[in-house]
């Protein structure tokens, strides 16, 4: 670990050289596998937060999970210069490949890490493509990446970002805290006519509330790429 | 070569003889799927099994029901490394299935409404080793577990217990399915952790 950088209280991007790193598309995730002096081992996959630049190094943004054996490691403990294990890139479906569709990208809390690429991929590659992000998290203070969103929101006409707080709002936020809606997607995403990729990333109540949302909008189930964490 | 990672494991869960390298227990029935959950009207939901042929063997609801029903207690191990001990189903055995099909292929590509596929090899299918489950815990499988009705093939990772499944298509090769296709192992046997290809 090159380095470490905490975007809140509890996430830590943790920013990782890694020798003949072979790349890796927006939206795929590694595995680390942590050993204790006494050969014990855990294993958990990772999102990858970074775009990749020929060269360049990894990000991770790990989320601390209560009573999480891996993520309070590597949150708290690991330290820069210090190494761990790691393997990738893994999966092949959920990732954005520079297509030519609009995009909308739906997060749930530290869902956002693997659209963030997404987002920081495009911003790269200086993509047209229209990109929407509905970002849902409990409070102001447990967004990853505010600044990096606000500025790229200002500089880029093309990419929208809107906040869904399920426990408190900003000071004059116009509705009170609640969970994505019918309203939510219907609003701030893209109509099914405009025939967008989307993918979906959070929580398994989350993901599947929206993503059946999405589908009773009527988007072709096909176009809706999903990835879920947790039980 | 393997690091060292000081200070790790204080927090460690307990490791037990039932879970196979890289895994940890969850008590939780975490969801993975690629896409929306499915919805599949019992009135609409077939079984077919299809071979090299095109010869088909098919089942509507009620016939499937009416087939020799067993109840099964197994551990499940997902490939995102959780696993679940002890977990307890109803369906239908791939041998009841299999009964009267013609077993001309080594190889089956099972196929799930919402297009998913994943290969898996005939001989895995069958001897008591996999059903088509239609009951978990008790109650009717929830269409994010996979309802309907979902292949159950517990001696290997979870993403070759098709959920939502409608087909059993018969291979003279191995062919990748879905996420064999995205760089997952083609067999995925847990305890020698064939989580990805190459291993």
């Amino acid at each position: 670990m090159a380095e470490g950088r905490w975007e809140t209280p509890t996430a830590r991007t943790l920013v990782l050289d890694i020798p003949d790193w072979p790349g890796h598309l927006p939206g795929q995730h590694l595995d680390v596998r942590l050993t204790a002096p006494d050969g014990y081992q855990a294993q958990r996959s990772y999102s990858i937060a970074s775009a990749w630049v020929a060269g360049g190094r990894v990000e991770l943004t790990v989320q601390r999970i209560e009573d999480g054996e891996v993520s309070s490691y590597l949150d708290d403990i690991l330290q820069s210069g210090q190494q761990i294990e790691v393997r990738g890139p893994i999966g092949g479906w959920f990732v954005w490949r520079n297509t030519p569709e609009p995009v909308l990208l739906v997060a749930g809390g530290s869902g956002v890490v693997p659209l963030m690429a997404m987002i920081r991929a495009r911003a790269d590659v200086r993509g047209r493509q229209p990109f929407r992000l509905i970002y849902s998290v409990r409070t102001p203070g447990d967004v990853l990446f505010a600044d990096e969103l606000k500025r790229q929101v200002r500089d880029d006409p093309g990419l929208d970002v809107h906040f869904v707080y399920t426990r408190a709002a900003p000071d004059g936020w116009p509705v009170p805290p609640g969970r994505i809606g019918v309203a939510t997607l219907n609003t701030y995403g893209w109509p099914p006519d405009f025939a967008p990729d989307v993918f979906v990333c959070g929580p398994t109540p989350f993901v599947e509330a929206a993503a059946n949302i999405l589908v009773a909008l009527g988007h072709d189930p096909k176009t809706i790429r999903t990835e879920r964490f947790g039980g | 070569m393997s690091i060292i990672n000081t200070g790790f494991g204080s927090r460690r869960r307990s490791s037990r003889p039932e879970l196979p390298p890289g895994q940890y227990l969850t008590h939780d029935f975490p969801v993975l799927s690629a896409g929306p959950t499915p919805r599949i009207p019992l009135d609409r939901w077939s079984l077919t099994i299809t071979d090299e042929i095109g010869n088909r063997t098919s089942w509507n609801w009620k016939e499937f029901n009416a087939l020799p029903q067993e109840d099964f207690t197994v551990d499940i191990h997902c490939v995102t490394k959780w696993s679940k001990l002890g977990t307890t189903w109803r369906g239908v055995s791939l041998d009841t299935l299999f009964d009267n099909v013609e077993l001309t292929s080594d190889f089956t590509m099972i196929q799930g409404y919402g297009g998913y596929t994943t290969n898996v090899p005939l001989q895995d299918l069958l001897d008591g080793r996999a059903w088509v489950a239609h009951t978990f815990d008790g109650e009717p499988l929830h269409p994010e577990h996979g309802g309907p009705a979902r292949l159950v093939v517990p001696h290997l990772y979870f993403w070759k217990s098709a959920k939502w499944v409608n087909g059993i298509q018969m291979l003279a090769q191995d062919e990748p399915g879905f996420w064999e296709e995205a760089g997952y192992h083609l067999y995925g046997d847990p305890w020698r952790e064939q989580r990805y290809q190459g291993d």
